[in-house]
């Protein structure tokens, strides 16, 4: 079956599934009693499944397959969710949008088989049913692989028997295939393998250090083939207090034990010699043959399908609302409707109806342009619906207790912009978790609430929308980026003197120019701010900071709307066209020249008990007026936040629709306009900056 | 190096009073007739507006106003050089394009860059074709400099 027809849509329904299962597994960590969002992620799962299955992608299949095991238990009560459990499920979430990730890339899920996850969501499962039933069931499992322990000491009494075992993480693993194939070779070879747990004392303070030099002494004695986290999360020092690790070796025992209790900070050692019985070995080696000779038939299937063609490669998706689509396709059957009237046009009587026909064209070409620019419009939700779960991830990381507000999700900005405004957001929210926000007890000493606030504020500001990254943290120590700017070289002392703070902290923004002592795996301030600037001034945007000692620092962003349509006024000053945002628009009122007072030299009139300034714009443009001597004055009320103003203009055109475009690099920094847009005659109409006129 | 000196490089010559301007080739991306321009409140003097080029807004500049000199009369010889410079498009607007020439490295004529020449930053060299001078313009600086 040709299933490449359905892939777009399964990438789509896909992308919403593990949205929507990102949002419970989240609701879920805050309320893990709700039934409600258990049931959600296990109807995602199955979904997910059975879309994968219809696919024909196995892998991803069999890891919603596992999920789904998982979770059923969970309704059935006989799992808690946990941490742990959370944790696991997150990344299947992961592992999961990377199948996705890799099917939008190339059309096959890829051949990760997530190993790992599988086999600790088995575990879970195993864990579960050993406390409620037989271990005979787990024996019965077909996967399961029982470990016989071969104890180092005989315990003398039973509690401590328990307690022992229980610190035995490496008697609780379970091994893959390709892992149990290993340790079969092992033996042949008159190797051992042992399981050995190595707790590290709680106040160690290099975790990662310790654990490498314990690598370090394993390597010595034999080779590593297993460990648990895995080496790279050790490394990372994503773990306790303790690890486990299976070593394959010919020293024995008590020599392992005792090298690895001589290194420091290590506080006990348990080891145990690993031995799998041969024949579920036989079975499973058996079983791989089959899996593998299977494997190569699909295989050469895949090649197959290759040859062919086949195999589907998507672009690129969007989705669309069904409105603008059916606008669309109005104006497209306008279009037609045109084009057929122009071919009956006899050419003796021509000129009346071609023209006629000709101004239809216009208009409807006009609509059409704006009709196709809306619908690269998209919410910048699509950016940020991933940031809890990022902020999540960073609070666990850095041991901060992190809270995401979000708001302005709705806020539309034009798809080009929305693909790449992702990574300076992603590196914005992570300084501000890892350098803005203290330590829980930090923020305790400075009498703050220990759980820091990021807030994440999208809106649309003129013809601009602003994204702000605030966070209420520490702040920025100028006085600190001054001495290691100084220090670096970057600038003088003199120079140093006479720089502003802000100026200063513009310093932040220098390539590879960081205040972070001690540069963490999470992100250095400064270190890639640079580029957070490079790719949003290529944006045509900009980026500014704003800064409190001990109330935190605020990015904002602000970005031009550069493909975007918004309605406006547009307006008559001299014989130049201007248009004004609506959005800035309050009302517009006739005023009496006569009613027009001054205070402090400015004029001024009082509107239903509001003292609003007026703004001659002939003046702030240098445009000459049409009638100084008018004694009426049309009066465009805009407000800017709370700040109002009265715009006075010749006369008024009306509403319109207008697509907005830059005025390029080099008349960036005319203050007064915000951008330019092209009116249906051909011809160019500035748009004010309201901003910057209030 | 022999064969580096020799590289031609095409400069498309246009006019302006009575003198002869190159511009290098590379940078240009089309030439225009004249267009209706929209003024810029607040921009530098020498910027006459933007133009709307198939639906691209693009800054114009009067090379005339830049250079001092009196200001542009639009005839039916005037056009609208448009440059990209960075990725950034700027129209300039000559009396008159006359033709493209090759110029050889040799035919150049490096100028001493003087410091106290404000001038001095527009002008790149000076390309000699037959009897012919003609003024080669240094784009970087000619747009990014303000005055």
């Amino acid at each position: 079956m040709d299933i490449s027809q359905y892939l777009e849509i399964f990438i789509e329904e896909s992308k919403e599934h593990l949205q929507s299962l990102n949002e419970s597994l989240l609701e879920l960590e805050k309320n893990t009693e709700n039934v409600e969002l258990i049931n959600e992620v296990f109807r995602v799962a199955h979904t997910l499944k059975g879309m994968a299955a219809t696919m024909g992608y196995k892998r991803m299949q069999k890891l919603t397959h596992d999920m789904e095991n998982v979770l059923s238990e969970i309704r059935n009560g006989n799992i808690a969710v946990t941490a742990e459990l959370l944790d696991i499920l997150f990344q299947c979430l992961d592992a999961l949008e990377q199948y996705v990730e890799s099917i939008i890339e190339s059309g096959s899920e890829g051949d990760k088989d997530n190993h790992k996850i599988i086999n600790k969501l088995n575990a879970i499962l195993e864990g579960g049913q050993d406390n409620t039933t037989v271990t005979a069931e787990v024996a019965a499992t077909a996967e399961a692989i029982a470990i016989e322990p071969v104890q180092d000491s005989l315990p003398s009494q039973v509690e401590a028997a328990v307690s022992d075992a229980d610190k035995r993480q490496h008697l609780q693993m379970s091994f893959t295939d390709f892992e149990k194939n290993a340790i079969q070779k092992a033996y042949l070879e008159n190797f051992k393998v042992y399981g050995i747990t190595i707790f590290i004392s709680e106040g160690c303070v290099l975790k990662s250090a310790r654990a490498f030099i314990v690598f370090r002494t394993l390597e010595k004695l034999g080779q590593v083939i297993k460990s648990h986290p895995a080496v790279q999360d050790i490394e990372d020092e994503k773990f306790d207090d303790r690890f486990t690790t299976f070593i394959v070796t010919k020293e024995n025992m008590e020599k392992i034990t005792s090298e690895l209790r001589s290194v420091a900070e290590v506080t006990d050692v348990l080891t145990d010699e690993i031995i799998i019985p041969i024949e579920p070995v036989e079975a499973a080696k058996e079983d791989n043959q089959q899996k593998s000779t299977r494997k190569k038939k699909t295989g050469t299937k895949d090649s197959n399908a290759k040859a062919t063609g086949i195999k589907p490669k998507t672009n690129r998706t969007v989705r669309v609302d069904i409105e603008r689509l059916d606008t669309l396709m109005n104006l497209v059957s306008e279009l037609i409707i045109i084009k057929n009237g122009l071919e009956t046009i006899e050419l003796k009587n021509a000129s009346q109806n071609f023209n006629e026909q000709i101004e239809y064209l216009e208009r409807i070409t006009t609509n059409l342009h704006d009709a196709v620019m809306k619908v690269r419009m998209v919410p910048i939700e699509r950016v940020f619906n991933r940031f809890p779960r990022l902020i999540r991830d960073l609070s666990r990381q850095l041991n901060k207790n992190i809270e995401l507000h979000m708001s302005g999700e709705e806020t539309e900005l034009d798809r080009t912009v929305i693909d790449e405004i992702g990574d300076p957001l992603v590196h914005l929210l992570r300084n501000a978790g890892d350098h803005g926000l203290e330590t829980p007890d930090v923020r305790v000493q400075s009498g703050k609430d220990p759980v820091g606030n990021i807030h994440l504020r999208a809106y649309q500001d003129g013809n601009n929308v602003i994204i702000e990254v605030n966070d209420d943290g520490k702040g920025i120590d100028v006085l600190h980026i001054k001495n290691k700017a100084i220090k670096n070289g970057t600038i003088s002392e003199d120079q140093a003197d006479s720089m502003t703070d802000q100026e200063i902290i513009q310093l932040l923004f220098r390539p590879s120019f960081s205040t972070a002592e001690k540069i963490s795996d999470v992100s250095g301030r400064g270190v890639g701010l640079d580029v957070v600037k490079t790719k949003i001034e290529a944006l045509g945007g900009d980026i500014e900071v704003k800064t409190e000692i001990n109330k935190g620092s605020k990015f904002i962003i602000r970005l031009p709307l550069t493909l975007a349509i918004i309605q406006a006024l547009m307006v008559n000053l001299g014989d130049e066209k201007y248009a004004i945002p609506l959005n800035t628009i309050q009302n517009i009122e006739d005023v009496e020249v006569a009613h027009i007072k001054y205070i402090q030299n400015q004029e001024v009139i009082n509107l239903r008990g509001h003292v609003i300034p007026i703004v001659r714009l002939h003046e702030k443009l240098d445009i000459e007026e049409i009638d100084p001597d008018r004694q009426s004055l049309t009066v465009v009320i805009v407000n800017k936040g709370e700040k109002q103003a009265g715009i006075v203009v010749d006369s008024l055109i009306g509403q319109q629709e207008i697509v907005i475009k830059t005025l390029g690099k080099y008349l960036s920094n005319i203050k007064l306009i915000a951008g330019a847009t092209i009116l249906g005659d051909g011809e160019v109409a500035l748009i004010l900056d309201i901003n910057t006129l209030v | 190096m022999e064969e580096m000196n020799q590289a031609i490089k095409k400069f498309i010559v246009a006019s302006i009073g009575h003198e002869q301007y190159g511009v290098n080739i590379q940078y240009v991306q089309n030439i225009e007739r004249m267009l209706s321009i929209t003024r810029v409140p607040k921009a530098p003097y020498y910027i006459k507006g933007v133009i709307n080029l198939r639906g691209d807004i693009i800054p114009v500049m009067s090379l005339r106003l830049k250079f001092g000199l009196e200001a542009d009369e639009y005839t039916h010889n005037t056009r609208i050089i448009i440059v990209k410079l960075d990725g950034n498009p700027m129209g300039i607007i000559v009396d008159e394009v006359k033709e493209v020439i090759n110029l050889t490295d040799d035919a150049i004529e490096k100028i001493s860059k003087d410091a106290n020449d404000e001038k001095g930053i527009y002008v790149q060299g000076v390309g000699k074709i037959d009897q012919e001078l003609v003024t080669l313009l240094n784009l970087d600086g000619l747009i990014n400099t303000n005055d």
